[in-house]
């Protein structure tokens, strides 16, 4: 049983990691059907620019507010520089998909340049070493500033979307954007700001990993495509969903690391994705497909 | 592009006479190219004749069926091991090439079964997966992959004093012609029709009378066996096999070569397929930037020349064809 708990629990702080990343994932595709396969490159792009400021040895909170600034730039940089000029010659769906796969293949490119392929440290100031005994189960300072981390964001999501006049904004665009437009939503910045917020959500999702991982240009590439397995086993419309499919991930990966196999943990999670799309298609908050011809 | 006046015109696969001619000199120029040029290049042409079989594989999946597949890693492993350990037990090569491509297309009816329900991103994630899967079963099992070595194949030994690389060129040359010979009649046929039709709109597709399983389904199973017998021919060429081919970065690179050569379009996928072997080709000495270099094009392709190089070499033809009218 206490296995179980410390399974429990060490799964929940890495389905956090993995909800941060679905939910970025989920708030583009809600706003401009678009999966961003470009969401993992632009966090290590992010991580790789606050690892580049530790070097300067600026204080920590300044280096976090700036690689967060600098994810969310570089997305509403590609909105605007690339995807609009792509709309603008009306690119269709799948070809918007394929140009953020683009801009993670140069973005991948460019932080093994500059960066470097050698794996390195990160420095950070909450420890994976320091660790709190409650009851049975032993947690690490970053596993619990990790989960703390992952419900901080889930309830200022929950406010900036439902309860502010820019969430109404950000609700509307993406229910029907002509009406939206008719309204007098100003859309093209809201969807700007979706993208840099989703670019955040990463960036903090990233900087956080990093310290358990080594720093390669490569760290993101597993996550991102769990959180992305998150994001559609909850639905790819429903932010719960996001959130919802990255604890579920993260908890059933870690059952399964301790009780199956360690080897095999990643090839299970996503064939639960695969038991439950076929079950549900839509994910699980998902709203349901209706069709016309 | 061209006028079609009867139905045995349309099946032609080469209509204008001057076409045939240009064709028939880059035939030749193909044919003496082991015998010109020095033997890297002829190494890298040959790397290409196998590639494009699987590109064009993944085309009529991705580009004329219009499912969304990041799986291609997962086949191309499971056809090229298929073939390593067949040849290990000394089974010749064309069974084992068969089998090669046999063993990926009845995983491609497996894959395909979701494609059933799911769409667009959803079926994406679950190809992924299965790419991901096979990869990392391949990784944990010693048995499979043939161990920390990796696996050994005999390579074919030439006939007649041939030198390896030119036979090796022959060889996948002869092959790469008939696969895509048999493309262009898949999708002259009614096999290919309902592929289109599926991709422009399933539903009406099926209201009009066609069999929306079995096609789509069919689908996957064709493009999977052309994945297959890529990775068994690579085997063959390379001579040994290890998991770490077959990452996702591989399926990515046959993404984009279906992209850059132009969704739906056979000339475009041996184009695809020759530009991503070249630029890391060209590129060698800053590893780093071909991702970016891949990544620009990519960028560069969709908006400015949404069919891909094939649409930009169709344009360049017609320009030809009407000067000095525009």
């Amino acid at each position: 049983m206490s296995n179980f708990m410390q399974y429990l629990v060490s799964g929940l702080s890495t389905g956090s990691i993995y909800a941060l990343v679905a939910l970025g994932l989920a708030l583009i595709y809600r706003s401009t059907r678009i999966l961003n396969f470009a969401h993992g490159d632009i966090t290590t792009a992010g991580t790789f620019f606050a690892f580049m400021l530790i070097g300067l040895e600026l204080p920590f909170a300044v280096t976090f507010a700036l690689a967060l600034l600098f994810g969310a730039g570089l997305a509403m940089a590609f909105y605007f520089c690339v995807l609009i000029p792509a709309q603008r010659r009306d690119a269709n769906q799948l070809s918007q998909i394929i140009l953020t796969l683009g801009l993670g293949l140069i973005l991948q490119g460019l932080v093994a340049y500059f960066g470097g392929t050698e794996p390195q440290s990160f420095p950070f100031p909450l420890s994976d070493i320091t660790t709190y005994t409650f009851g049975t189960v032993i947690i690490s300072q970053l596993s619990l500033g990790t989960i703390g981390v992952g419900l901080l964001v889930c309830v200022l999501l929950y406010l900036l979307v439902q309860k502010t006049r820019l969430g109404l904004a950000m609700r509307g665009t993406s229910e029907n954007l002509p009406a939206a437009q008719t309204m007098g939503i100003p859309t093209r910045q809201i969807l700007a700001l979706s993208w840099g917020l989703a670019a955040m959500l990463g960036v903090l999702a990233g900087i956080f990993l990093a310290p358990t991982f080594l720093l390669d240009p490569f760290f993101m590439l597993e996550p991102f495509l769990k959180g992305f397995a998150a994001a559609i086993l909850g639905g790819l419309n429903s932010l719960p969903g996001a959130i919802v499919g990255g604890v579920v991930i993260g908890v059933s990966e870690s059952l399964a690391g301790g009780y199956i196999s360690v080897a095999f943990k990643n090839t299970l999670a996503f064939l639960i994705i695969i038991l439950v799309l076929l079950v549900r298609p839509e994910g699980l908050l998902g709203k349901e497909f209706i069709e016309r011809v | 592009m061209d006028l079609i006046e009867s139905y045995k015109e349309e099946l032609q696969l080469i209509r204008k006479p001057w076409t045939r001619l240009w064709v028939g000199a880059f035939m030749v120029c193909l044919l003496l190219l082991p015998w010109i040029a020095p033997e890297h290049i002829t190494y890298i042409v040959t790397i290409i004749f196998i590639y494009s079989i699987g590109v064009q594989g993944q085309n009529l999946l991705i580009g004329y069926t219009g499912q969304i597949s990041f799986g291609q890693a997962g086949f191309l492993a499971i056809g090229a091991f298929t073939f390593g350990h067949l040849s290990q037990w000394g089974i010749p090569w064309p069974l084992g090439i068969l089998a090669a491509g046999l063993a990926a297309g009845i995983f491609g009816v497996l894959v395909g079964f979701p494609s059933l329900r799911l769409k667009g991103p959803y079926l994406a994630i679950v190809t992924m997966g299965f790419g991901i899967a096979v990869y990392q079963i391949f990784v944990n099992s010693e048995m499979l992959s043939g161990g920390r070595m990796g696996l050994m194949i005999n390579k074919l030994s030439p006939p007649f004093d041939m030198p390896d690389v030119t036979f090796n060129y022959y060889f996948n040359f002869l092959i790469a012609l008939g696969f895509t010979l048999l493309s262009y009649n898949i999708i002259s046929s009614y096999m290919g029709r309902a592929f289109i039709a599926i991709r422009d709109n399933d539903i009406a597709a099926e209201v009009i009378g066609v069999n929306l399983t079995r096609y789509k389904l069919l689908s996957f199973a064709v493009s999977s066996f052309y994945t297959g017998v890529q990775g068994g021919l690579f085997g063959l060429l390379v001579g040994y096999l290890e998991p770490n081919m077959f990452t996702f970065m591989e399926s990515i690179t046959l993404f984009v070569a279906v992209i850059i050569g132009g969704l739906a379009s056979i000339e475009g996928s041996i184009m695809g397929a020759a530009f991503v072997i070249l630029v890391p080709q060209l590129f060698s000495e800053f590893k780093e930037m071909v991702p970016v270099v891949f990544g620009v094009t990519i960028l560069l392709v969709l908006i400015f020349e949404p069919l891909g190089l094939n649409g930009r070499w169709i344009k360049i033809r017609l320009y030809f064809r009407n000067w000095p009218f525009r």
